[in-house]
């Protein structure tokens, strides 16, 4: 008959009761690297979900088509004149592609919006009706830009929060007020859904007009070719699924491409950019910031595995007459390799439950002190878990052979 | 308090050599054992050959650095002789894996030293109860029969002091329960007594003597006291690494400690 594993585990416990400010302060250096790690990935995965409702609250499965080439991730480099889109093109793309659900337009233009002695700047659109919808952006207040508007060509106007607090006192009402656009007189009809800002921006600086208006009325110069076609500055174009957006891309480019009569060995002179794609572009650099800061974790993990063998070493040494006697009395080789070997892992487990501990406690405390919200997934406590047991592993398996070799007589001799 | 009469060790001849009818619980042939201290060798026994019978009661005598700790380790399974044969129970043990002796000290063989080697910090019974854990023997068993062992070296009432808490020779007491606890064949003590005032050690004496006729476990010890060596029925002596003499005792002491083991009702003192 051998020892009992339930056995083994009383005399790791047991030998590491026995000092037990020294197991403490062994355990915390494996904690704090735990801590580090739940902590750290949560703000990872934090990042990466802002990013993602960001996107996500853009509307799903929309496609963007732009004049103009841009690289990923960076500002528009237009190719001059030529570079344009215009309603014609609009109406082809919007018209003739299956599996387009929805569609919007907008032409934008920076602008000063007037009231009283109040004055905000900010980006004005004209935009069709559709464009609520398509964005997944409501009014929050009063309506949105409708049909009626779009053919008429009315002086109505849908604003931004921001644009709000700029012009109006608090609790003042806006709908139904006139405000002056670039010195015409538009009446606002609502106030948009507040979006909050992100890493893209204040999203609620805006103001929204009929596409009509700002084209024919409020930017009529800016808003025309040299062939005197009404420009856009983007297309919306809504997918029901991944996989009609990727079929609606290569679809619209192929429409435009030939009505802006581009030869073959031409680039596009406009992007069709998804949302999905951005979101792929931006997962990816937070991936590898979750990553990175994993690896930064794992590192000061490895400090404590590291204080783990130190510990155990001088455990061997000190306990020498302890090994010597327990093999004097009959324990086997294997039976001193699991006592320590289980000290270790034991040490480096309990360090790690508390590791946990201190992670998801100080990722609750970075996510008062930032914008987004940090969060512990359970597969980072498992991967914690199992690696400190692993750690425990690796840095106890070598002073535990070192027990279990230990020759009896040499080591019950030793002073 | 003098022990029963009727129960009589076994009846040995001296050297033991000769009885051929049963198999001896310790039997080396030739048994030598050469240190290396880098170019220097140490020759710490040159051809020792002995036959200990089932339930005989032996005292190896010898000057300083004669071999009797050598010869001590060797038989108790936790040194390895560089030449000649050890035969435990007729079992060659020169043949035995790390794990099959570590299960023989655990099984046949309580150790006893002279520095007692009880584990600091720790009470009397649990000490008592490490060589059942590495049996494997359940929890409850173990308590019991730690208890009952303490109980036979007179230690009833200190089960759950610590080593710092009790005299030299109740913790030479402690490591004999620890010796016992197993039931073994045999016991083995390096200069049990060595460390101890004279009557401890004749408490000592008195416990292996009640070992050695009650239960019939074979007790080999060392010391350099005579008149601790007179409580057997034989005495080997080594000089320089051989045996010089091998006698029988005459008129064995038998050993009656003044009071009763510390306080303890005399019919507890054994099971
Ligand atoms: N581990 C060892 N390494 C080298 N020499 C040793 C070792 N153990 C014992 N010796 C030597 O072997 C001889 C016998 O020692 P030992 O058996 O301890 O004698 P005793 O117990 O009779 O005093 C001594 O000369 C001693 O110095
Ligand atoms: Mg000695």
């Amino acid at each position: 008959m051998n020892i009992s594993i339930l056995d083994v585990l009383r005399l790791s416990f047991v030998a590491l009761g026995a000092n037990k400010l020294r197991t403490f302060l062994t355990m915390l250096g494996i904690s704090i690297g735990i801590a580090a790690v739940i902590a750290l990935l949560a703000i990872g995965t934090g990042v990466q979900e802002y990013v993602n409702q960001q996107f996500a609250s853009a509307g799903s499965n929309l496609i963007g088509i732009v004049p103009g080439r841009i690289q990923r991730g960076g500002p528009p480099s237009g190719f001059g004149q030529q570079s344009v889109l215009t309603m014609a093109d609009y109406a082809a793309v919007s018209s003739n592609i299956p599996g387009v659900v929805d569609h919007a337009a907008d032409f934008t233009s920076a602008g000063n919006i007037v009231f009283g002695s109040r004055t905000s700047r900010v980006q004005i659109s004209g935009v069709t009706p559709s464009f609520a919808q398509v964005r997944n952006w409501p009014a929050r207040k009063g309506r949105f830009i409708n049909d009626a508007d779009m053919s008429a060509r009315s002086r109505v106007i849908a604003l931004g929060v921001t644009v709000v607090k700029d012009l109006f006192a608090d609790g003042e009402d806006p709908v139904g007020q006139i405000v002056r656009v670039n010195n015409v007189p538009f009446q606002v009809i609502g106030v948009m859904e507040q979006k909050g800002s992100s890493f893209l921006g204040d999203q609620d600086a805006v103001a929204y007009i009929p596409l009509s208006t700002a084209q024919e009325r409020l930017f009529q110069a800016l808003a025309q070719s040299k062939s005197g076609d009404r420009l856009i500055s983007t297309i919306y174009l809504q997918a029901e699924t991944d996989r009609d957006r990727l079929l609606i891309q290569s679809a619209a480019r192929n429409i435009l491409r030939e009505r802006h009569r581009l030869r073959p060995d031409e680039p596009d002179d406009f992007s069709v950019i998804s949302q999905q794609e951005l979101l792929d572009t931006f997962g990816a650099v937070t991936s590898v910031l979750t990553i990175f800061l994993g690896a930064i974790a794992a590192i000061s993990l490895l400090v404590g595995g590291i204080g783990i063998m130190n510990i155990m070493l001088v455990s061997v040494t000190e306990r020498t007459r302890e090994i010597g006697l327990r093999k004097a009395i009959g324990a086997k080789p294997s039976a001193i390799l699991g006592q320590f070997l289980v000290e270790a892992v034991v040490l480096s487990v309990i360090g790690g439950a508390l590791g946990i501990l201190i992670g998801i406690g100080s990722a609750l405390g970075i996510s008062n002190a930032v914008d987004f919200r940090p969060i512990v997934q359970p597969s980072a406590i498992a991967l914690a878990v199992s690696f400190s047991a692993a750690v425990g592993l690796f840095f106890g398996i070598y002073p535990a052979r070192r027990a279990s070799q230990l020759n009896p007589i040499e080591a019950l001799r030793y002073e | 308090m003098a022990l029963t009469a009727t129960v009589q060790p076994p009846v040995t001849n001296g050297n033991g050599s000769n009885n051929t009818e049963t198999v001896p619980v310790i039997d080396i042939r030739d048994v030598t054992k050469v240190y290396k201290m880098g170019e220097v060798e140490v020759h710490a026994l040159r051809g020792v050959s002995l036959q200990i019978h089932k339930g005989e009661l032996v005292a190896i005598m010898g000057p300083s650095g004669s071999g009797k700790s050598t010869l001590m380790n060797i038989l108790g399974c936790l040194d390895q002789p560089t030449s000649g044969i050890y035969r435990l129970d007729g079992v060659d043990v020169g043949k035995l894996s790390d794990n099959e002796l570590a299960a023989i000290r655990n099984k046949k063989i309580g150790f006893v030293f002279q520095s007692f080697n009880l584990l600091p910090r720790t009470s009397a019974i649990d000490n008592v109860e490490q060589p059942l854990i590495y049996a494997g023997v359940p929890r409850r068993e173990r308590r019991e029969r730690a208890k009952a062992a303490l109980e036979a070296v007179g230690l009833g009432n200190r089960l759950d002091h610590h080593p710092s808490e009790l005299s030299g020779g109740q913790q030479q007491r402690v490591a004999i329960a620890r010796a016992l606890v197993n039931r073994p064949a045999l016991i083995l003590a390096d200069e049990p007594t060595g460390n101890l005032d004279s009557r401890s050690g004749a408490e000592i004496m008195y416990i292996f003597q009640k070992l050695n006729m009650e239960r019939g476990i074979t007790v080999v010890f060392v010391t350099h006291d005579p008149r601790i060596a007179d409580h057997t029925r034989r005495v080997i002596r080594i000089a320089d690494g051989q045996i010089v003499s091998d006698q029988p005792v005459a008129d064995p002491i038998i050993a009656c400690p003044e009071e009763p083991l510390h306080g303890q009702p005399k019919h507890k003192y054994f099971l």
